[in-house]
Protein backbone atom coordinates (compact mmCIF):
# COMPACT_ATOMS: atom_id res chain seq x y z
CA UNK A 1 0.00 0.00 0.00
CA UNK A 2 0.95 3.42 -0.57
CA UNK A 3 1.10 4.91 2.51
CA UNK A 4 1.35 8.81 1.55
CA UNK A 5 -2.26 9.46 0.56
CA UNK A 6 -3.33 8.69 3.94
CA UNK A 7 -1.38 11.68 5.60
CA UNK A 8 -2.84 14.02 2.90
CA UNK A 9 -6.35 15.58 5.12
CA UNK A 10 -3.87 16.20 7.93
CA UNK A 11 -1.44 18.46 5.92
CA UNK A 12 -3.85 20.55 4.41
CA UNK A 13 -6.31 20.41 8.06
CA UNK A 14 -5.31 24.03 8.99
CA UNK A 15 -6.06 25.37 5.95
CA UNK A 16 -9.20 27.30 5.82
CA UNK A 17 -9.79 27.61 1.79
CA UNK A 18 -7.82 25.80 -1.11
CA UNK A 19 -8.18 27.49 -4.46
CA UNK A 20 -7.07 25.64 -7.93
CA UNK A 21 -6.97 28.28 -10.65
CA UNK A 22 -7.25 26.51 -13.04
CA UNK A 23 -8.26 26.66 -17.37
CA UNK A 24 -8.98 24.21 -19.98
CA UNK A 25 -6.27 26.01 -22.02
CA UNK A 26 -2.70 27.02 -21.43
CA UNK A 27 -1.71 30.78 -22.35
CA UNK A 28 -4.61 32.18 -20.25
CA UNK A 29 -2.95 33.64 -17.41
CA UNK A 30 -3.56 31.17 -14.93
CA UNK A 31 -0.15 31.83 -13.07
CA UNK A 32 -0.26 35.52 -13.39
CA UNK A 33 -3.58 35.14 -11.57
CA UNK A 34 -2.75 32.88 -9.11
CA UNK A 35 0.52 34.77 -8.30
CA UNK A 36 -1.42 37.90 -7.71
CA UNK A 37 -4.38 36.83 -6.00
CA UNK A 38 -1.95 34.88 -3.19
CA UNK A 39 -0.10 38.32 -2.88
CA UNK A 40 -3.49 40.52 -2.81
CA UNK A 41 -5.19 37.85 -0.18
CA UNK A 42 -1.50 38.11 1.75
CA UNK A 43 -1.52 41.75 1.69
CA UNK A 44 -5.02 42.24 3.30
CA UNK A 45 -3.41 40.40 6.09
CA UNK A 46 -4.56 36.69 5.51
CA UNK A 47 -1.95 33.39 6.37
CA UNK A 48 -1.95 32.76 2.37
CA UNK A 49 0.22 29.55 0.77
CA UNK A 50 0.95 29.40 -3.04
CA UNK A 51 1.45 26.14 -4.57
CA UNK A 52 2.67 25.81 -8.17
CA UNK A 53 1.69 22.52 -9.47
CA UNK A 54 2.22 23.43 -13.06
CA UNK A 55 5.32 20.87 -12.56
CA UNK A 56 6.37 20.76 -16.50
CA UNK A 57 6.01 24.06 -17.00
CA UNK A 58 6.40 26.04 -13.80
CA UNK A 59 6.73 29.90 -14.05
CA UNK A 60 4.90 31.48 -10.30
CA UNK A 61 8.72 31.55 -9.04
CA UNK A 62 9.37 33.72 -12.41
CA UNK A 63 6.72 35.49 -11.36
CA UNK A 64 7.59 36.25 -7.99
CA UNK A 65 11.23 36.97 -8.80
CA UNK A 66 12.15 33.66 -6.20
CA UNK A 67 16.11 33.03 -6.52
CA UNK A 68 18.36 31.25 -4.03
CA UNK A 69 15.64 29.92 -1.93
CA UNK A 70 15.25 26.59 -0.63
CA UNK A 71 12.61 24.91 1.96
CA UNK A 72 13.59 23.41 4.92
CA UNK A 73 13.34 20.15 6.37
CA UNK A 74 11.50 19.97 10.08
CA UNK A 75 9.63 16.77 9.98
CA UNK A 76 8.50 17.13 6.20
CA UNK A 77 8.99 19.90 4.29
CA UNK A 78 8.21 23.66 5.50
CA UNK A 79 7.46 26.04 2.78
CA UNK A 80 9.87 29.23 2.86
CA UNK A 81 7.94 32.69 2.97
CA UNK A 82 8.40 34.71 0.23
CA UNK A 83 7.15 37.84 -0.09
CA UNK A 84 4.08 37.05 2.83
CA UNK A 85 3.51 33.81 0.99
CA UNK A 86 4.24 30.49 2.08
CA UNK A 87 5.71 29.13 -1.39
CA UNK A 88 6.14 25.60 -3.22
CA UNK A 89 7.52 24.50 -6.03
CA UNK A 90 9.02 21.46 -7.57
CA UNK A 91 11.98 23.97 -9.28
CA UNK A 92 13.17 24.04 -5.64
CA UNK A 93 14.44 20.36 -6.73
CA UNK A 94 14.53 20.56 -10.28
CA UNK A 95 16.56 23.95 -10.62
CA UNK A 96 16.22 25.18 -14.15
CA UNK A 97 16.30 21.67 -15.71
CA UNK A 98 14.02 20.94 -17.49
CA UNK A 99 11.29 17.90 -15.81
CA UNK A 100 9.39 15.74 -18.42
CA UNK A 101 6.99 13.90 -16.52
CA UNK A 102 4.33 11.84 -17.74
CA UNK A 103 1.16 11.36 -16.53
CA UNK A 104 2.04 8.70 -13.57
CA UNK A 105 4.96 10.78 -12.33
CA UNK A 106 2.71 13.73 -12.29
CA UNK A 107 0.59 12.15 -9.60
CA UNK A 108 3.15 10.55 -7.82
CA UNK A 109 5.09 13.82 -7.39
CA UNK A 110 1.75 15.90 -6.35
CA UNK A 111 1.21 12.98 -3.96
CA UNK A 112 4.73 13.34 -2.68
CA UNK A 113 4.28 17.20 -2.51
CA UNK A 114 1.12 16.72 -0.87
CA UNK A 115 2.16 14.50 2.18
CA UNK A 116 5.33 15.74 3.37
CA UNK A 117 5.00 19.38 3.04
CA UNK A 118 4.08 20.75 5.98
CA UNK A 119 1.75 24.20 5.45
CA UNK A 120 0.52 24.67 8.77
CA UNK A 121 -2.41 27.62 9.57
CA UNK A 122 -3.19 29.10 6.68
CA UNK A 123 -6.28 31.16 5.87
CA UNK A 124 -5.95 30.03 2.05
CA UNK A 125 -4.19 27.77 -0.24
CA UNK A 126 -3.58 28.89 -3.60
CA UNK A 127 -2.76 26.64 -6.21
CA UNK A 128 -1.39 27.18 -10.02
CA UNK A 129 -3.09 24.01 -11.97
CA UNK A 130 -1.28 23.40 -15.06
CA UNK A 131 -3.88 23.64 -18.33
CA UNK A 132 -6.11 20.72 -18.96
CA UNK A 133 -8.30 18.21 -17.14
CA UNK A 134 -5.56 15.38 -16.87
CA UNK A 135 -3.71 14.05 -13.78
CA UNK A 136 -3.19 17.13 -11.46
CA UNK A 137 -6.71 17.52 -11.96
CA UNK A 138 -7.95 14.30 -11.33
CA UNK A 139 -5.93 13.88 -8.40
CA UNK A 140 -6.76 17.12 -6.64
CA UNK A 141 -10.38 16.62 -6.31
CA UNK A 142 -9.95 13.12 -5.38
CA UNK A 143 -7.18 13.62 -2.63
CA UNK A 144 -8.01 16.96 -1.54
CA UNK A 145 -11.36 17.14 0.06
CA UNK A 146 -11.88 20.69 0.18
CA UNK A 147 -10.91 22.22 -2.86
CA UNK A 148 -12.68 25.10 -4.94
CA UNK A 149 -11.80 26.09 -8.49
CA UNK A 150 -11.45 29.58 -9.70
CA UNK A 151 -11.39 29.20 -13.80
CA UNK A 152 -9.98 31.57 -15.67
CA UNK A 153 -10.52 31.80 -19.73
CA UNK A 154 -9.89 34.74 -22.36
CA UNK A 155 -12.10 36.15 -24.74
CA UNK A 156 -10.82 33.14 -27.45
CA UNK A 157 -13.62 30.57 -27.63
CA UNK A 158 -11.02 28.23 -27.92
CA UNK A 159 -10.56 28.60 -24.63
CA UNK A 160 -14.18 29.07 -23.69
CA UNK A 161 -15.18 25.83 -24.97
CA UNK A 162 -12.15 24.02 -23.50
CA UNK A 163 -13.47 25.98 -19.99
CA UNK A 164 -16.82 24.39 -20.29
CA UNK A 165 -15.68 21.07 -20.76
CA UNK A 166 -13.55 21.84 -17.51
CA UNK A 167 -16.95 23.29 -15.91
CA UNK A 168 -18.84 19.90 -17.07
CA UNK A 169 -16.49 17.74 -15.08
CA UNK A 170 -16.13 19.66 -12.42
CA UNK A 171 -19.94 19.65 -11.77
CA UNK A 172 -20.07 15.99 -12.64
CA UNK A 173 -18.10 15.74 -9.69
CA UNK A 174 -19.91 18.16 -7.08
CA UNK A 175 -16.76 20.35 -6.59
CA UNK A 176 -17.29 23.84 -6.09
CA UNK A 177 -16.43 26.65 -8.95
CA UNK A 178 -15.73 29.96 -7.15
CA UNK A 179 -16.69 31.34 -10.76
CA UNK A 180 -14.92 32.32 -14.30
CA UNK A 181 -12.40 35.39 -14.59
CA UNK A 182 -12.10 36.10 -18.42
CA UNK A 183 -8.80 37.37 -18.98
CA UNK A 184 -6.93 39.18 -21.75
CA UNK A 185 -9.85 41.18 -23.12
CA UNK A 186 -9.31 43.30 -25.82
CA UNK A 187 -13.01 44.43 -26.56
CA UNK A 188 -16.34 45.16 -24.91
CA UNK A 189 -18.33 42.04 -26.21
CA UNK A 190 -20.04 40.41 -23.54
CA UNK A 191 -20.36 36.93 -25.01
CA UNK A 192 -17.87 35.54 -22.37
CA UNK A 193 -20.22 37.30 -19.76
CA UNK A 194 -23.29 35.65 -21.13
CA UNK A 195 -22.13 32.41 -21.65
CA UNK A 196 -20.77 32.00 -17.99
CA UNK A 197 -24.43 32.64 -16.69
CA UNK A 198 -26.04 30.24 -18.91
CA UNK A 199 -23.30 27.64 -17.80
CA UNK A 200 -25.17 29.06 -13.69
CA UNK A 201 -21.90 30.54 -12.94
CA UNK A 202 -20.80 33.24 -11.53
CA UNK A 203 -18.58 36.16 -13.90
CA UNK A 204 -16.18 37.85 -11.34
CA UNK A 205 -14.14 39.74 -13.59
CA UNK A 206 -13.16 41.14 -16.88
CA UNK A 207 -9.28 41.71 -17.31
CA UNK A 208 -8.09 43.94 -20.13
CA UNK A 209 -5.09 43.24 -21.61
CA UNK A 210 -2.05 44.94 -20.26
CA UNK A 211 0.72 44.88 -21.78
CA UNK A 212 2.64 46.09 -18.39
CA UNK A 213 2.36 42.92 -16.98
CA UNK A 214 4.95 41.53 -18.95
CA UNK A 215 7.20 44.24 -17.85
CA UNK A 216 6.06 43.47 -14.00
CA UNK A 217 6.97 39.97 -14.18
CA UNK A 218 9.64 39.80 -11.47
CA UNK A 219 8.69 42.80 -9.73
CA UNK A 220 5.84 42.40 -7.47
CA UNK A 221 5.83 46.87 -7.28
CA UNK A 222 5.36 46.88 -10.84
CA UNK A 223 2.41 43.92 -10.60
CA UNK A 224 0.46 45.49 -8.65
CA UNK A 225 0.64 48.62 -10.86
CA UNK A 226 -1.26 46.55 -13.67
CA UNK A 227 -4.93 46.36 -14.60
CA UNK A 228 -4.93 42.82 -13.92
CA UNK A 229 -3.84 43.20 -10.47
CA UNK A 230 -6.71 46.21 -9.70
CA UNK A 231 -9.26 43.84 -10.66
CA UNK A 232 -7.66 40.83 -8.40
CA UNK A 233 -7.96 43.27 -5.93
CA UNK A 234 -11.36 44.03 -6.52
CA UNK A 235 -12.42 40.19 -6.43
CA UNK A 236 -10.52 39.91 -3.54
CA UNK A 237 -12.22 42.72 -1.55
CA UNK A 238 -15.43 42.38 -2.95
CA UNK A 239 -16.06 38.72 -1.10
CA UNK A 240 -16.45 37.08 -4.10
CA UNK A 241 -13.99 34.40 -3.35
CA UNK B 1 14.42 15.06 8.75
CA UNK B 2 11.85 14.58 6.04
CA UNK B 3 11.14 10.56 6.92
CA UNK B 4 9.28 11.83 9.81
CA UNK B 5 6.64 12.65 7.17
CA UNK B 6 6.46 9.48 4.99
CA UNK B 7 6.32 7.62 8.95
CA UNK B 8 3.73 9.23 10.17
CA UNK B 9 2.14 8.92 6.57
CA UNK B 10 3.26 4.67 7.31
CA UNK B 11 1.07 4.31 11.06
CA UNK B 12 -1.32 6.39 9.19
CA UNK B 13 -1.54 3.70 6.58
CA UNK B 14 -1.14 0.68 8.84
CA UNK B 15 -3.85 2.26 11.52
CA UNK B 16 -6.28 2.48 8.71
CA UNK B 17 -5.59 -1.44 7.23
CA UNK B 18 -5.80 -2.22 11.68
CA UNK B 19 -9.08 -1.05 11.53
CA UNK B 20 -10.19 -2.67 8.25
CA UNK B 21 -8.90 -5.82 9.45
CA UNK B 22 -10.25 -5.25 13.37
CA UNK B 23 -7.03 -5.80 14.32
CA UNK B 24 -6.78 -4.95 18.14
CA UNK B 25 -2.97 -4.97 17.86
CA UNK B 26 0.06 -4.31 15.66
CA UNK B 27 2.58 -7.30 15.66
CA UNK B 28 4.49 -6.77 12.62
CA UNK B 29 4.77 -4.53 9.87
CA UNK B 30 6.88 -4.77 6.70
CA UNK B 31 8.28 -1.18 4.44
CA UNK B 32 9.96 -1.35 1.42
CA UNK B 33 11.80 1.08 0.51
CA UNK B 34 13.29 2.18 -2.70
CA UNK B 35 16.66 3.44 -3.10
CA UNK B 36 15.72 6.01 -5.81
CA UNK B 37 14.47 8.01 -2.60
CA UNK B 38 17.54 7.18 -0.32
CA UNK B 39 15.65 7.36 2.80
CA UNK B 40 17.83 7.23 5.89
CA UNK B 41 16.57 3.89 7.51
CA UNK B 42 17.62 5.17 11.16
CA UNK B 43 15.66 7.87 10.80
CA UNK B 44 12.75 6.43 9.38
CA UNK B 45 12.68 3.56 12.00
CA UNK B 46 13.35 6.11 15.08
CA UNK B 47 10.69 8.57 13.44
CA UNK B 48 8.07 4.90 13.32
CA UNK B 49 8.80 4.19 16.72
CA UNK B 50 8.03 7.50 17.82
CA UNK B 51 5.14 7.86 16.52
CA UNK B 52 3.74 4.92 17.09
CA UNK B 53 0.43 4.88 19.26
CA UNK B 54 -0.71 1.90 21.88
CA UNK B 55 -1.95 -0.71 19.70
CA UNK B 56 2.12 -0.77 18.35
CA UNK B 57 3.47 -0.65 21.68
CA UNK B 58 5.04 -4.60 20.64
CA UNK B 59 5.27 -4.08 17.29
CA UNK B 60 8.07 -5.22 15.49
CA UNK B 61 9.09 -2.74 11.97
CA UNK B 62 10.58 -4.71 9.15
CA UNK B 63 12.44 -2.45 6.68
CA UNK B 64 13.45 -4.00 3.55
CA UNK B 65 15.65 -1.81 1.25
CA UNK B 66 14.50 -2.14 -2.86
CA UNK B 67 16.58 -1.46 -5.93
CA UNK B 68 15.60 0.94 -8.20
CA UNK B 69 14.97 -0.42 -11.83
CA UNK B 70 14.07 2.60 -14.43
CA UNK B 71 13.48 1.18 -17.70
CA UNK B 72 13.68 3.56 -20.77
CA UNK B 73 10.79 4.13 -22.87
CA UNK B 74 12.67 5.24 -26.15
CA UNK B 75 15.00 1.93 -26.44
CA UNK B 76 13.77 -0.09 -24.01
CA UNK B 77 17.19 -0.48 -22.00
CA UNK B 78 16.77 -1.32 -18.38
CA UNK B 79 19.27 -0.15 -15.51
CA UNK B 80 19.56 0.27 -11.81
CA UNK B 81 20.00 3.71 -9.81
CA UNK B 82 23.26 4.60 -8.82
CA UNK B 83 23.63 7.30 -6.01
CA UNK B 84 27.11 7.30 -6.34
CA UNK B 85 27.30 8.47 -10.10
CA UNK B 86 25.10 11.77 -8.80
CA UNK B 87 26.27 15.22 -7.73
CA UNK B 88 25.19 15.29 -4.08
CA UNK B 89 22.76 18.53 -4.25
CA UNK B 90 20.98 16.61 -7.25
CA UNK B 91 20.67 13.52 -4.83
CA UNK B 92 19.34 15.43 -2.64
CA UNK B 93 16.67 16.74 -4.77
CA UNK B 94 15.66 13.08 -5.76
CA UNK B 95 15.44 12.33 -2.37
CA UNK B 96 12.97 14.86 -1.69
CA UNK B 97 11.05 14.16 -4.79
CA UNK B 98 11.84 11.36 -6.58
CA UNK B 99 10.52 12.27 -10.04
CA UNK B 100 12.86 15.08 -10.73
CA UNK B 101 15.54 12.29 -11.26
CA UNK B 102 13.54 13.09 -14.91
CA UNK B 103 15.35 16.24 -14.84
CA UNK B 104 18.57 14.74 -14.08
CA UNK B 105 19.32 11.00 -14.96
CA UNK B 106 19.35 10.15 -18.85
CA UNK B 107 19.35 6.61 -20.29
CA UNK B 108 22.48 5.24 -20.36
CA UNK B 109 22.34 3.53 -23.70
CA UNK B 110 20.35 6.28 -26.12
CA UNK B 111 20.10 9.38 -23.86
CA UNK B 112 16.20 10.26 -23.54
CA UNK B 113 15.12 11.23 -19.91
CA UNK B 114 11.89 9.56 -20.58
CA UNK B 115 12.43 6.44 -18.63
CA UNK B 116 9.97 4.98 -16.48
CA UNK B 117 10.60 3.82 -12.79
CA UNK B 118 9.85 0.46 -12.94
CA UNK B 119 10.96 -0.67 -9.14
CA UNK B 120 12.11 0.81 -6.25
CA UNK B 121 10.44 4.47 -6.03
CA UNK B 122 10.04 5.07 -2.70
CA UNK B 123 8.34 4.28 0.84
CA UNK B 124 5.84 1.27 0.18
CA UNK B 125 3.93 -0.56 3.42
CA UNK B 126 4.21 -4.41 2.44
CA UNK B 127 2.53 -5.87 4.88
CA UNK B 128 0.75 -5.58 8.23
CA UNK B 129 0.32 -8.77 10.89
CA UNK B 130 -1.85 -8.40 14.31
CA UNK B 131 -4.03 -9.84 16.64
CA UNK B 132 -7.72 -9.92 16.52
Amino acid sequence: MDPRTTVISERLSRIGRIIAVSSGKGGVGKSLLATTLALTLARRGFKVGLFDLDFTSPSTHLIMGVKNVQPKEDKGIVPPVIKGLSYMSLVYFSGDQVAPLRGEDVSNALIELLAVTQWGELDFLVIDMPPGISDAVLDLVRLVKNIEFLIVTTPSLLAFETVKKQVSLLQDLKIPIIGIVENMKMNKAKNIKQKTKKLGLKFLAEIPFDPKVEEAIGDEKKLFDTALANKIKEIATDNAI
Amino acid sequence: MHEWALAEAVITAAQQIAEKEKLKEIKEATIKVGELQQIEQDILRFALSQLKPKSFKNVKFYITKAKTTLKCRACGNTWLFRKDKLDEAIAEAIHFVPEVAHAYIKCPKCGSPDFEISEGRGVWLENIKGVR
